[in-house]
C-alpha cells in the first residue's frame, strides 16, 4: 500500500538559506548553513540547518530514513549533503536483529557506523527534520510520536551501547563515534553489567568476528590490489577520509558544548578534506556567530490540543507491555515469547489507529475477525514455556532461545529462501486454518502467526503514520479499506488472494534409499545438490571473484554467461552465491541480497519488473508501475543500500521488440547508485550479437564467460564424485556412458539420467539382492532405450496395410520422381501392391485410416485430412530407412 | 444392482415373455450384453494389461519410486493410437493406489492438450485439481502470471521427504509443446530435475518424433525416459485375444450359460470364415481399440432370438465397420447424379485429373444422351445445374480454390473427390441401374 504514497506526495522546492558558509575551492563546492522546504499547498517553509535531524526519502515511505544533517553543500548547482546515519530496526539485515534481544521500541533508532555507506545524499531527498534524543534505558512511557530515540549503535555486526558522547543533541555534535576496533574496545568504559552481558551475546553469536572491520578492509584492500579501478581507488580515498575523521572529531571534543553559535560550521568544516582545514578556519572566524534559526518541523501539521489527552490515555495502556510489543520492527519470535501479554497487544493495536482516525477502528476489526481466537490455541501452546514473560529484556531473549530456538531458524530459514516473495503478506485478512491432518496442524499455526505477525506489522506502520501529513495517512488509509472490500467474496471467510502457496505435507515420511544402487539413484537424481561442482572450478573461480568484487566496491556490473543446455551454468552461479552468503555471514563481505528471476517462468517478459520488486520490496505492482519504482530505486541515491546480485536465467526470453527489458537490466547496474550486479545466463554464445540491438549489447559489456560441453573424463568425475564412494558401477560401464554422452552433447543431466536407467535395468535383470555392480550390458540397455530412434521398430510393429502403404508411398515417390504425392495417387498403387501381395484390396475409407495411423506416428507428415484424396503425403523418415525396415521383416 | 433392477422390471417383463425360458434368456443375455460393453467401450479397465508386460513394470516402478521415496521422474509413453497408452497409465495408478501408503500420499493432476489449449488455461486447471490455497470453489483467482508464481512457489516450497509426490499426466502431450515458450512443460520438467515437491511427469502421445518438438532446454530437462508401446502381436495372439474378449468371466450367475457361450466363442475361433474376417482386420489394424469396434458392432447383433453369437454377426459387423464411407451416398443418388459423376470419371481419364466445370460435366453427359442412350430423357440444363448442385453441397465434388472465385457457376473448376474403384463399386450396387448407364461407366473413353 505503500506504493501508492510516492503518487501522492507533494511536490518540494529547496533553497538555500542565506549565503555560503564556506567553500571549498578544491572541490568547487559551497557549503551553507541551512537548507529551506517549501511543500506545496503547505504556507509556511520547514528550514533544516547543519546539525539537525533529517528525514531522508527512502524505498519505504511509511518508514523514511533517519539521519543528522552534518554538512550542506552544492556542486555546480547539485545539492549535496553529508549525513551520520541512523536506521531504523526494519532496515537492518534480517539475520542480524536477533542480535539485539530484545524487541525494539517502534519509535527506535540506532546510530550507525559503516564505513561502506555512502554518506552523501542528495539534499532534494530531504523531507524535513525530525527529533532524535538519546535515551538510557528504559524508554518514555509517553512518547512524541515525532521523537526517535537512539540508545544503541548499530556497526553491521552488533548493537552496542552508545557512547554518549557520541551522540549529541544538535546543540554540540562532539565525540568522535568508535571506529575500526570498535567491538573490542567497546566494553571496556561501559560499566553496566547486563548491557555488557548482552553486549558480550550480540558479540558471541557472530562467532567468526575476528575477521572483524580490520579483517574486512584488509580483505577488500588485498582484493583490490589485484585490479585497480577507478571505482576501488574512489573507495579507499573515501575510506581514508572517514577513518581520519576521529582525530578531527576529538579536537571538536576540546570545544565546550556550550559554544554552539559556530557549532554546524564547525563541524561541516572540520568532517571536510584535511587539506582545507587551515582555510575553513580563516573563514570560520569571519562567518558571523547566529546565524542558525532553529525551529523544528513538526510533520503533522496539524496537532490540535485534544490529541494529546487521547494520546495520553493511549499510552497508559501501552505503557503496560511497551518493552514486549512487537512493532514494526519486531523479531518474528517475539510475539510467540511475550505470550502472557500477548492478548494486550491486540488491544493496543487496536487503540492506537484510533487515535489518528477514529472512523477507520471498526473496519479493521471487520477486517480481522479471527484474530483473537487465533491467537488463543498459541498461548497455550506455549504456556509451557520454561521462562514466563518478564520485565527485563535479557531473559526475554533467553526465553525466546529456549522455546522456540528450533522455529526461528525455521522461519529465518524460510524467510532467507524465498526473499518474502509472499507479497500478499502485507495485508490484512489472516488465513483460515485448514486442517489437512494432525500433522499439519503444527505447521499452519506456524504459518498462522507468521501472518498475523504480519498483520500488524502492518498496523503497526498504519500507527506510525500519525507522523506524516493528514492527507497521506488519509491516502493510505484507503487502500487497506479497498485491500478486503474488492474481490473478497462477503461469504468466503478466506480470500485465495492471501493464499499461501503450498503443497500439502504427506502423511506418511517418503522411505529412504534401502540398498546401495537405491542410494547410487538418489545420489544421481539431478536435483540431489552436489556438495561441489567438480570441473567448474575455473568458471567458478571467474564469476566469484567477478561478484565479490563488484560486491566489495559496492558497484554493479553485469556478465553474461552462455552454454549448451546441461553444463552447470545455474548450478555454477547458485553454488557461487552459496558461497558469497556464507561469506557475508561469516562478515567476511559485506551483506548482499540475492535474486533469481527465470525468463522461463513468467508470462510475458514484463513480468520480470514484477518479480525483481517482488522479491526486493515485497511489493505488488503492475510490469508498469513495477518498471517505473524499480528505475527510481536504482538511480536513487540511496543510504545504506545492499549490493543486489540478480540472477537472470533464460536472458533469452526477456526478448521484446523494443528490448526495453533487457536494456533496463542491463542499464541499471551502470547507474551510479545501484549497486546492483546482474549475471545473465542464456544458450547460445553469441546471443548478444544476434538479437540485441547496440545500445543493448553496449551496456551489456564484454564480461562475457562460456561454458563448454563437458567432454568425458569430466562427465565421469561428475559421476564419480556424485556417487561419492558409493560402489554402484563398473568402472568401464561409466566410461562408456560418459563417453557416449560426451560425444553426443555433453549433457550432464542426460549423463545422470542414463546413470539412474542403467541402475534401474541392472535391479531388475538381478533377482538375488547381493551386492550388485552395473555393467556393461545394462548401460548398453540404457543407452539404447535412450538414443535408438523409434521410427524402425514402429515400422517394423506396423499393420501389414500400414507397411504395404509406406511401400506405396515409395512406389509413388519413385514414379513421380517427387519426395510428395497426393493420398489418390499412393492409394492406386497401394490397391497394386494390395493385388501383388495376394490380398484383398481394401476401401478408400480403410485406406485413409492406415494413412491418418502413420501421419499420428509421424512416419508421415500429412496435410489436414478434410482435404479426404487430394492430401499430400510425404514420409518423415529416409526412404532407405523404411526400405531397411520393411526388409528385415 | 442389475439384479434388483431386473426384480423392477419384472411385471411388465413377465407380461411380455410368456415363457419363463425366454424371460431367463432375456436377464442373462442383458448381463453379457452389460458386462461385454463394458469391456469394448473402455470403462473397465483389463485385469492386467496384455502383452505390455514389461512397460507395465517399467511405468508402475517408476510412479512407484514417486509415491513412496520421493524421487522425482519424468517419463513419456509413446505408442500408436489404440495401442493401450492410457489404459497402461490407468492400470499402473490402479495398482500403486491399491497401496495404503500410496493412496493417502498421492496427488494426480490430469491434463489433456486437447482440453488444456494454452498454459493459462492449464495452470488454471493444475491449480484447481492440486487444490491450491488460490482456489475457492472450483474458482482460481488471480492472472496468468500470479497463477504461474503461485504455483511455482508452492512446488519450490516442498522437499523430496514432506510434501506429497504430485502426478502431473499430460495426454496428447505434443499439443503442450505447441505452447508459446513451453513454459509450462519447461517449468514441470525442471521441478521434475530440481530439490523441490517430488513430481512424476507423464506424458502420453502417439508421435515417434516428439521430443523433437521441445526446445533444447526442455530437452535437456526431460529425463528421456521413453516406454515405447509398439505391440508385436502375431495372429495367433489376436485370436486370443479375441477369445479373451469376448469369454464370459468365471464369476458369471448362470455357469451353465456362461460356459456354453464360452464354448461357441471357441467355436467361432476356429471357423474359416471368421478367421478370414479377423486376419483381415489384422491386417489393417493391430489394435485393440479396432477389435473392440468390431466385437461391439457384433455383440448389438445378439438377442433372444439369437442368443449366441454367430459367425453371420461378425462377418455383417466387419463389412459396416469397413465399408467405404461415400459408398451409401453413392447409392442414394439418381440417375441423373450418377450419369454426371461418370461424365466427370471420364473427363478425369481424359484429363489426368485436371479440373472440369459444369459445362464440361454437361456437353460430356449430352454426348451420352445424344448417342448412346435409350433409356434416359434429355434433361433440360436447369436440372442437370441443380443436380450439379446437389453433388456440390454432399462434397462430393469440391471446387478447385474453395470457391471464393467470382467466375460463374457453370465455369467454376471442380474436383472429383471419389476414386475409380469407388464409382465402379457403387454401379455395380446400384438398384436398377440402367444397362446402358453402366455401359457408359466401363467404356474406355465416353
Amino acid at each position: 500500500m505503500s506504493g501508492y504514497y510516492t503518487k501522492l506526495r507533494a511536490r518540494r522546492t529547496y533553497r538555500w538559506e542565506g549565503k555560503p558558509t564556506s567553500e571549498d575551492r578544491k572541490l568547487k563546492r559551497r557549503y551553507y548553513g541551512s537548507l529551506s522546504i517549501a511543500v506545496d499547498r503547505r504556507p509556511a517553509e520547514a528550514v533544516v540547518s547543519v546539525g539537525q535531524y533529517i528525514l531522508i526519502e527512502g524505498h519505504d515511505d511509511d518508514n523514511p530514513f533517519v539521519a543528522q544533517l552534518l554538512k550542506l553543500g552544492d556542486v555546480r548547482f547539485m545539492q549535496v549533503t553529508h549525513v551520520q546515519w541512523f536506521v531504523r530496526m526494519c532496515e537492518i539485515h534480517q539475520n542480524k536483529r536477533k542480535l539485539l534481544g530484545r524487541s525494539p521500541h517502534p519509535q527506535e533508532v540506532f546510530y550507525y557506523q559503516d564505513r561502506s555507506c555512502d554518506n552523501e545524499v542528495d539534499a532534494e531527498t530531504i523531507l524535513g527534520s525530525v527529533q532524535v534524543c538519546v535515551y538510557k534505558a528504559p524508554f518514555p512511557d509517553r512518547e512524541n510520536k515525532d521523537t526517535l530515540f537512539v540508545k544503541l549503535v548499530w556497526d553491521t555486526k552488533a548493537f552496542r551501547i552508545m557512547d554518549p558522547e557520541l551522540f549529541q543533541p544538535p546543540q554540540s555534535p562532539k565525540s568522535p563515534p568508535p571506529y575500526q576496533h570498535a567491538p573490542r574496545v567497546r566494553a571496556l568504559p561501559t560499566p553496566d553489567p547486563t548491557v555488557m552481558k548482552r553486549a558480550m551475546i550480540g558479540v558471541h553469536t557472530r562467532s567468526s568476528m575476528s575477521t572483524g572491520k580490520m579483517g574486512t578492509s584488509e580483505a577488500e584492500s588485498a582484493h583490490s590490489a589485484s585490479k585497480l579501478s577507478a571505482a576501488k581507488v574512489l573507495n579507499m580515498k573515501r575510506r581514508s577520509r572517514i577513518s581520519s575523521n576521529p582525530n578531527i572529531r576529538k579536537k571538536l571534543d576540546l570545544c565546550s558544548p556550550s559554544k554552539k553559535l559556530t557549532r554546524g560550521d564547525v563541524l561541516g568544516d572540520i568532517l571536510g578534506e584535511d587539506q582545507d582545514t587551515e582555510e575553513d578556519l580563516a573563514k570560520k572566524l569571519g562567518s558571523s556567530p547566529p546565524r542558525r534559526i532553529s525551529i523544528t518541523i513538526r510533520m503533522t501539521p496539524l496537532q490540535n490540543p485534544s490529541r494529546s489527552s487521547t494520546d495520553e490515555e493511549c499510552l497508559s495502556v501501552q505503557a503496560l507491555d511497551s518493552p514486549a510489543k512487537p512493532t514494526s520492527t519486531a523479531l518474528d519470535n517475539t510475539s510467540r515469547n511475550v505470550l502472557g501479554v500477548q492478548p494486550l497487544d491486540d488491544d493496543v493495536f487496536e487503540l492506537e489507529p484510533a487515535l489518528v482516525s477514529k472512523g477507520r477502528t471498526p473496519r479493521k476489526r471487520e477486517a480481522t475477525p479471527r484474530q483473537p481466537s487465533l491467537r488463543a490455541p498459541k498461548a497455550e501452546e506455549h504456556e509451557d514455556s520454561p521462562i514466563q514473560t518478564t520485565a527485563t529484556p535479557r531473559s526475554k531473549r533467553k526465553s525466546a532461545q529456549l522455546v522456540s530456538f528450533q522455529i526461528r531458524k525455521q522461519l529465518s530459514r524460510d524467510e532467507l529462501q524465498s526473499d518474502g516473495e509472499d507479497a500478499d503478506d502485507d495485508c490484512f485478512v489472516p488465513a483460515k486454518i485448514d486442517l489437512e491432518s494432525s500433522s499439519d496442524e503444527e505447521e499452519e499455526v506456524k504459518i498462522d502467526s507468521e501472518d498475523e505477525l504480519i498483520v500488524k506489522r502492518s498496523r503497526c506502520t498504519a500507527g506510525s503514520k500519525m507522523t506524516r501529513t493528514a492527507a497521506n495517512s488519509r491516502a493510505s488509509a484507503r487502500t487497506p479499506r479497498k485491500t478486503p472490500s474488492k474481490k473478497a467474496a462477503p461469504t468466503t471467510p478466506r480470500t485465495p488472494r492471501h493464499a499461501t502457496p503450498s503443497i500439502p505435507t504427506r502423511s506418511l515420511p517418503a522411505r529412504k534409499p534401502e540398498n546401495v544402487l537405491e542410494e547410487a539413484r538418489a545420489r544421481l537424481h539431478v536435483s540431489s545438490v552436489p556438495e561441489s561442482l567438480p570441473c567448474r572450478e575455473q568458471e567458478f573461480q571467474d564469476i566469484y571473484s567477478f561478484v565479490e568484487s563488484k560486491i566489495m566496491d559496492g558497484t554493479g556490473g553485469c556478465m553474461y554467461i552462455s552454454g549448451v543446455p546441461g553444463t552447470g551454468k545455474t548450478a555454477t552461479v547458485h553454488e557461487v552465491i552459496r558461497s558469497l552468503l556464507q561469506a557475508a555471514e561469516q562478515d567476511e563481505i559485506p551483506h548482499f541480497r540475492f535474486i533469481e528471476i527465470n525468463g522461463m517462468r513468467m508470462t510475458d517478459p514484463h513480468q520480470a519488473y514484477v518479480q525483481i520488486l517482488q522479491k526486493l520490496t515485497d511489493q505488488k505492482a503492475t510490469a508498469d508501475h513495477a518498471a517505473a519504482l524499480l528505475e527510481k530505486r536504482f538511480s536513487m541515491p540511496a543510504p545504506k543500500k545492499e549490493t543486489t546480485v540478480l540472477l537472470v536465467d533464460e536472458l533469452d526470453l526477456l526478448w521484446t521488440r523494443k528490448q526495453n527489458v533487457m536494456y533496463n537490466l542491463f542499464d541499471w547496474p551502470t547507474r551510479r547508485h545501484a549497486r546492483l550486479v546482474v549475471l545473465t545466463i542464456a544458450n547460445t554464445m553469441d546471443l548478444p550479437e544476434r538479437i540485441m540491438m547496440n545500445r543493448v549489447a553496449s551496456r551489456l559489456g564484454l564480461t562475457r564467460m562460456s561454458f563448454q560441453p563437458y567432454n568425458f573424463k569430466q562427465l565421469q568425475q561428475i559421476i564419480t564424485s556424485r556417487l561419492n564412494r558409493v560402489k554402484a558401477f563398473e568402472e568401464d560401464a561409466l566410461q562408456l556412458i560418459s563417453r557416449k554422452v560426451a560425444a553426443l552433447s555433453g549433457d550432464a543431466r542426460r549423463c545422470l539420467d542414463i546413470c539412474r536407467r542403467a541402475t534401474e535395468i541392472c535391479e531388475h535383470s538381478g533377482q538375488q539382492g547381493g551386492t550388485k555392480l552395473v555393467g556393461m550390458s545394462h548401460v548398453m540397455e540404457a543407452l539404447d532405450e535412450m538414443f535408438s530412434s523409434s521410427y524402425i521398430t514402429a515400422i517394423r510393429c506396423a499393420s501389414l496395410q500400414e507397411q504395404l502403404f509406406l511401400r506405396a508411398v515409395i512406389a509413388e515417390f519413385r514414379r513421380l520422381g517427387l519426395e510428395e504425392a497426393t493420398f489418390q495417387q499412393v492409394f492406386v498403387q497401394h490397391q497394386g501392391l494390395c493385388r501383388m501381395e495376394g490380398l484383398q484390396p481394401i476401401s478408400v475409407s480403410e485406406g485413409l485410416a492406415v494413412c491418418q495411423r502413420l501421419g499420428a506416428c509421424r512416419l508421415l507428415l500429412l496435410e489436414p485430412s478434410r482435404l479426404d484424396l487430394l492430401l499430400r503425403v510425404r514420409l518423415n523418415v529416409s526412404q532407405d530407412d523404411v526400405l531397411y525396415a520393411l526388409k528385415a521383416d | 444392482a442389475d439384479g434388483r433392477k431386473w426384480k423392477n422390471n419384472l411385471p411388465i417383463l413377465c407380461d411380455i415373455f410368456e415363457f419363463n425360458y425366454e424371460k431367463l434368456t432375456f436377464h442373462l443375455l442383458l448381463q453379457v450384453q452389460r458386462i461385454l460393453r463394458e469391456r469394448f467401450c473402455h470403462q473397465r479397465l483389463p485385469d492386467r494389461p496384455v502383452g505390455l508386460e514389461s512397460q507395465y513394470k517399467h511405468l508402475l516402478e517408476l510412479l512407484r519410486r514417486t509415491a513412496v521415496h520421493g524421487e522425482s521422474n519424468s517419463v513419456l509413453i509413446v505408442g500408436p493410437r489404440g495401442a493401450g497408452k492410457t489404459m497402461l497409465l490407468r492400470c499402473a495408478l490402479r495398482e500403486l493406489l491399491e497401496l495404503q501408503e500410496v493412496k493417502q500420499n498421492v496427488l494426480q493432476v490430469h491434463l489433456s492438450g486437447l482440453l488444456q489449449t494454452d498454459d493459462r488455461i492449464a495452470l488454471k486447471e493444475i491449480t484447481r485439481q492440486l487444490h491450491l490455497e488460490n482456489v475457492v470453489g472450483d474458482k482460481v483467482f488471480g492472472s496468468f502470471a500470479e497463477n504461474l508464481v503461485f504455483l511455482l512457489e508452492a512446488l519450490k516450497r516442498g522437499d523430496k521427504s514432506s510434501s506429497r509426490p504430485v502426478f502431473f499426466i499430460l495426454e496428447e502431450f505434443d499439443l503442450f509443446a505447441h505452447h508459446k515458450n513451453q513454459t509450462l512443460l519447461y517449468n514441470l520438467l525442471d521441478v521434475s530435475q530440481s530439490a523441490q515437491a517430488p513430481v512424476a511427469v507423464v506424458g502420453l502421445t502417439c508421435r515417434l518424433d516428439v521430443l523433437e518438438l521441445l526446445e533444447k532446454r526442455v530437452k535437456s530437462r526431460f529425463s528421456h525416459r521413453q516406454i515405447h508401446l509398439l505391440s508385436c502381436m502375431s495372429f495367433c495372439q489376436y485370436l486370443d485375444a479375441f477369445r479373451s474378449e469376448l469369454a464370459l468371466p468365471d464369476d458369471f450367475p448362470d455357469s451353465k450359460f456362461s460356459q456354453e457361450w464360452n464354448l461357441n466363442v471357441s467355436e467361432l475361433c476356429e471357423e474359416k470364415s471368421v478367421q478370414e474376417i479377423l486376419q483381415k482386420h489384422f491386417n489393417s489394424c493391430k489394435d485393440f481399440r479396432s477389435l473392440h469396434l468390431l466385437l461391439l458392432l457384433a455383440l448389438t447383433r445378439v438377442s433372444v432370438s439369437n442368443p449366441t453369437l454367430r459367425a453371420v454377426d461378425i462377418l455383417e459387423a466387419s463389412r459396416m465397420s469397413s465399408a467405404d464411407s461415400k459408398a451409401n451416398i453413392l447409392h442414394g443418388l439418381s440417375v441423373l447424379e450418377l450419369c454426371l459423376i461418370i461424365a466427370m470419371k471420364h473427363l478425369n481419364d481424359i484429363y489426368e485429373g485436371e479440373p472440369f466445370n459444369f459445362q464440361m460435366v454437361h456437353n460430356e453427359f449430352k454426348k451420352f444422351i445424344q448417342r448412346k442412350s435409350h433409356s434416359i430423357h434429355n434433361f433440360e440444363k436447369p436440372v442437370v445445374i441443380k443436380a450439379f448442385e446437389h453433388l456440390l453441397q454432399l462434397e462430393l465434388i469440391r471446387p478447385v480454390d474453395g470457391g471464393v472465385c467470382k467466375v460463374q457457376r457453370e465455369y467454376q473448376l471442380m474436383r472429383l473427390m471419389l476414386d475409380h474403384t469407388q464409382v465402379m463399386e457403387a454401379l455395380q450396387r446400384y438398384p436398377q441401374c440402367p444397362t446402358d448407364v453402366k455401359q457408359w461407366a466401363i467404356s474406355a473413353f465416353g
